[in-house]
């Protein structure tokens, strides 16, 4: 594998750190601040956009800040996976800052300098962990994000949000200290690296038993993926503001749970190691009680943000779903979702906080009849609904398609129903919502009366539809996150 | 040059009694003469480190008298190392002590200077010495200045503290002299090295048995050990704030250096993990340490005190990597003399800050910290980060030396008593952040919405507190540099 040194990644990292006493310093004007976050964003995600080429080329970007102990450093890998994940949540962190402005002024929420500059450090570290070359540094930005996070899930201060943080620190932290930190430093323990390599870090070390414990012990230690029995800190972490429900866990903390379980079975166990072992049948059971029990949860959920949490729960296990396939197309459909989802998923929080700031409705009882009031929200509702369940002509068809390619690949038919069964639960608890949006009764007026169009503000109208366009041409142009995963994961 | 061993102890002394002087003639005169003074002593020990790092271990003589006969100073690594935090630290104390020590002393600030840098003079003096009775004669200085000191504090509960401090002091200092005498009885000499050479050849002897266990029941009765913590806790909170930032980082600290020159200078490893079998028993005591000082320290309701528990708890993770076995552990051991003295004073700056402004430092009064000092409040959440074990504050790098050889040591008791503790300090210091950023300000009628004042301890304090805090980070990400240039030479 060619390497190249470059501190380009360490750049894309710090550039929405440095930016954090910049916006401090100006939070008495809000027009200079959130020029500021569209500054950094821009070249946070240009510089990235400038390190694709190479990746594409199928070399590698390497960068070695800091050696801590021999085989454990802090230090920075670029390559397909990285760059797919860093593509998305760059990309949608600029589109969830031209939200944030129309919901958090349209809401005049307080305290939106400290909100954007932990929004801007939470950026940062996701970054930071899609670029991670080691455990150990995904390990110390996976950590960073969860403290970055805390102040954002309580931004409100109030008696719920108190709660809800503690919810989120007990899962997520205790997690990480109580599970990942020791199989962490028992794989270095053995083996003296915590390098990611395609062929796995453990030579004939583990026995099965005792991978299977270290196995368990990373997967559930991740909780930021959601895997049940771990998942109840994201329904909770829905008080936040709806720009971080959206960006953080939909997309940004979410899914960097999911990425360090795919590292760790990718890159610390490696596909032969888990094969050999039979040990992706134990995830992909793990993965498929959350898909079908998160679904089911879901459906019975009224308040929309928790509906949607439910069914990030669900859809992120796909993710790990389609991993521990361990087969070509599998590998795909999982990782490829990580992108598919994003889109899908980030339209439909957008256009909960939409109608949350136009009309002030949270429940999904009280929203019948909206869709004539607010078709544009609404449409893109459908078009991420559609994303999500997996159905042209949206990226989720491809990601979807894929993972039932995968588990025929892979001889596992039982678990191809997992998969049909959900989508239709998906069917079940977002198209209603849609159908009743348009054509069902409101509640608070009469059908009389000709009906005015009253959409929330352009802020927040503007990134729904870009997200829920881009949801659309990822169904025809899935190339280059194809390509990447490619040359990420050495899969033809 | 060649004399800066003893002016590194001689400097701090000489300015101690021109600070008592000259407070005869005007009192103000004596902070700039104990500031020189300590400036100096900082540097002087950081020349030496670096001629130390350079040329090797320095012998010095006092007053060209040879060794046996005469007091000699070794200057190696690992004391160069401690000498320079030392230093550094009683130095950075002072100037943030400034503002507040007329206040605290009720208007003895003279003579506070003049304690203080009698105390500080001890501490070097025990670091730098390289001879067995005059260690008892420096920590014997160091403690009557601390029985001082402590006394000077709070009004009602000072004294108090303080005798009970004297009474548990004087018995582990009799321990200490104790086994010095036995080991004088059996060898004829005081000197560390001339005492290791003639010890080599007299294991088995049972008056050598004795001696160590004495001496190293004193030093832990100094260090705190728990179940031989009990005088700490009160005597660090009723302590004048300004002192305390000094004491709580050091004193332990330089116990367990001291401790480990025991172990590895005079006695021998071999000695002790092949010839004595203690070392098990010691680590399962340093286990219940940890865990029992987390779990008093969730009882408490002051912040200065329940930071007193948590050193409790750090005194375990010192005492037990150094009895590892391994040279993983005592790698950790001494990372961890200087992590922990680095957090430790960063927490107590922090507390400092915060009596100044509040005058009280029970944990309900802390509400609406965050919005009021909130630089304060930044280095106190790096320096709780740090004793949590977040990557990558120095805690986690420590801790990290500490886990592996806990592992190799086979001492999973350990490893779990590290995990559980981490977990017991983030419970600590989140609940405490929760105060500080929950509820709104005691007594006033801000509420968590509106604009709080910002009210800061004088910039002085908030710039060294400020430096510390930050350099955890730094130390943190350098900790390699440390171990491969300073901690693994002296362990060879």
């Amino acid at each position: 594998m060619e390497t190249i040194v470059s501190v380009k990644p360490l750049l894309a990292v710090l550039v929405t750190l440095f930016v954090i006493p910049v916006l401090v310093s100006s939070s008495g004007k809000p027009n200079a601040r959130e020029s500021w976050i569209f500054i950094a964003g821009t070249i946070k995600l240009v510089l990235i956009l400038s390190m694709l080429p190479v990746i594409l080329e199928g070399k590698q970007i390497v960068l070695t800040l800091f050696e801590i102990a021999p085989g454990a450093s802090i230090a920075f890998r670029v390559d397909g996976l990285g760059m797919l994940f860093a593509i998305v949540a760059a990309s949608l962190y600029i589109v969830t800052s031209i939200y944030s402005i129309g919901y958090m002024r349209g809401l005049n929420e307080h305290g939106q300098t400290r909100f954007v500059s932990f929004f801007a450090l939470a950026i940062s570290a996701t970054i930071g962990a899609a670029f991670s070359a080691n455990l150990l540094t995904l390990y110390l930005f996976y950590e960073i994000l969860s403290l970055a996070t805390y102040p954002l899930v309580t931004h409100h201060q109030d008696a719920t949000s108190k709660i809800s943080g503690r919810r989120y620190l007990i899962f997520i932290l205790g997690t990480s200290i109580g599970l990942v930190l020791p199989a962490m430093i028992y794989c270095y323990h053995v083996t003296g690296t915590l390098e990611f390599t395609t062929a796995g870090i453990f030579a004939d070390q583990l026995s099965k038993p005792g991978a299977t414990v270290l196995l368990l012990m990373f997967v559930f230690g991740f909780a930021k993926a959601g895997i049940m029995p771990f998942h109840t800190w994201l329904p909770a972490a829905m008080v936040a503001p709806t720009p971080v429900s959206a960006l953080l866990h939909a997309v940004a903390v979410v899914k960097v749970g999911v990425f360090s379980i795919v590292r760790v079975l990718t890159g610390i166990f490696g596909v032969q190691l888990l094969g050999d072992f039979n040990l992706g049948v134990v995830v992909m059971t793990i993965a498929s009680v959350t898909i079908l029990l998160a679904s089911c949860i879901a459906l019975s959920q009224d308040e929309l943000k928790r509906r949607l949490a439910y069914s990030t729960i669900s859809q992120l296990s796909y993710i790990i779903f389609g991993v521990a396939l361990l087969s070509p197309q599998g590998l795909l459909g999982g990782v490829i979702h990580i992108a598919m989802h994003a889109f899908g998923k980030i339209t439909l929080f957008f256009c909960a906080g939409a109608i949350f700031v136009a009309t002030g409705k949270k429940y999904i009882s009280q929203m019948s009849g909206l869709g004539r009031r607010m078709p544009f929200t609404f449409a893109a509702f459908f078009i991420g609904a559609l994303g999500v369940i997996g159905l042209p002509p949206t990226g989720g068809f491809y990601s979807k398609w894929n993972l039932i390619l995968g588990t025929l690949e892979a001889q596992q038919t039982l678990f191809m129903l997992v998969l049909l069964v959900s989508s239709f639960l998906n069917a079940f608890y977002f198209l209603p919502i849609v159908y009743k949006g348009f054509f069902g009764k409101s509640p608070d007026e009469d059908d009389t009366t000709p009906v005015k169009i009253k959409e929330a503000n352009l802020c927040c109208v503007i990134p729904l539809m870009i997200t829920a366009v881009i949801s659309i041409g990822l169904f025809f142009y899935p190339t280059i996150f194809v390509n990447l995963i490619k040359v990420g994961l050495a899969i033809k | 040059m060649d004399n800066y061993p003893a002016l590194i102890v001689v400097t701090p002394l000489l300015a101690a009694l021109l600070a008592g002087l000259a407070a005869w003639i005007e009192d103000r005169l004596s902070y700039p003469i104990a500031l020189m003074g300590l400036a100096l002593s900082t540097f002087f020990a950081f020349k030496v480190l670096m001629q130390v790092i350079g040329s090797g271990t320095i012998h010095y003589r006092m007053a060209g008298w040879a060794p046996p006969m005469g007091i000699e100073y070794t200057i190696d690594l690992l004391n160069a190392l401690v000498l320079l935090l030392v230093s550094g630290i009683a130095f950075l104390n002072l100037i943030a002590s400034y503002p507040s020590v007329n206040q605290e002393t009720n208007d003895r600030a003279a003579s506070f200077y003049t304690i203080y840098l009698l105390f500080v003079t001890g501490l070097l003096g025990v670091t730098a010495t390289g001879d067995l009775f005059n260690l008892y004669v420096l920590i014997e200085i160091t403690s009557l200045t601390s029985y001082a000191m402590v006394a000077l504090g709070d009004r009602d509960r000072g004294p108090i503290a303080s005798l009970n401090y004297v009474f548990i002091g004087v018995i582990g200092a009799s321990f200490y002299l104790l086994g010095v005498g036995y080991l004088y009885l059996k060898t004829g000499s005081l000197n560390m090295a001339d005492v290791a050479h003639i010890l080599s050849g007299i294991q088995g002897s049972s008056t050598v048995l004795v001696g160590f266990i004495l001496c190293m029941l004193g030093i832990w009765i100094k260090m705190a050990l728990f179940p031989m913590h009990v005088w700490l806790p009160n005597a660090y909170t009723y302590s004048p704030v300004a002192f305390s930032r000094v004491v709580a980082p050091l004193m332990t600290k330089v116990m367990v250096y001291v401790m480990i020159r025991l172990m590895v200078t005079v006695f021998g490893l071999d000695y002790i993990f092949n010839t004595l079998h203690l070392a098990d028993a010691a680590v399962w005591l340093a286990t219940i340490a940890i865990l029992a000082g987390g779990v008093m320290a969730l009882a408490q309701k002051n912040l200065k005190k329940m930071l007193t528990y948590i050193i409790v708890c750090e005194i375990g993770y010192m005492v037990g990597g150094a009895w590892m076995g391994n040279q993983l552990g005592m790698t950790g051991a001494i990372l961890h003399i200087v992590n922990d003295a680095l957090m430790t004073f960063a927490l107590f700056l922090a507390v400092g800050n915060m009596v100044y402004k509040l005058k009280t430092i029970d944990l309900p009064d802390l509400k609406g910290l965050f919005g009021k000092m909130p630089w304060t409040m930044a280095g106190f959440v790096l320096a709780a980060l740090s004793i949590i074990g977040v990557p990558p504050t120095c805690g986690f790098f420590s801790k990290w030396y500490l886990l592996l050889g806990a592992l190799e040591a086979g001492a999973y008791h350990f490893a779990a008593a590290l995990i559980i503790s981490s977990l017991i300090c983030a419970i600590l210091f989140f609940k405490v952040f929760e105060i500080c950023f929950f509820e709104s300000l005691a007594g006033g009628h801000e509420t968590a919405h509106g604009v709080v004042e910002i009210e800061e301890a004088p910039v002085s304090m908030l710039i060294v507190s400020g430096l510390v805090s930050l350099s955890i980070i730094v130390v943190g990400l350098y900790s390699g540099t440390i171990v491969n240039s300073i901690i693994l030479p002296f362990l060879k």
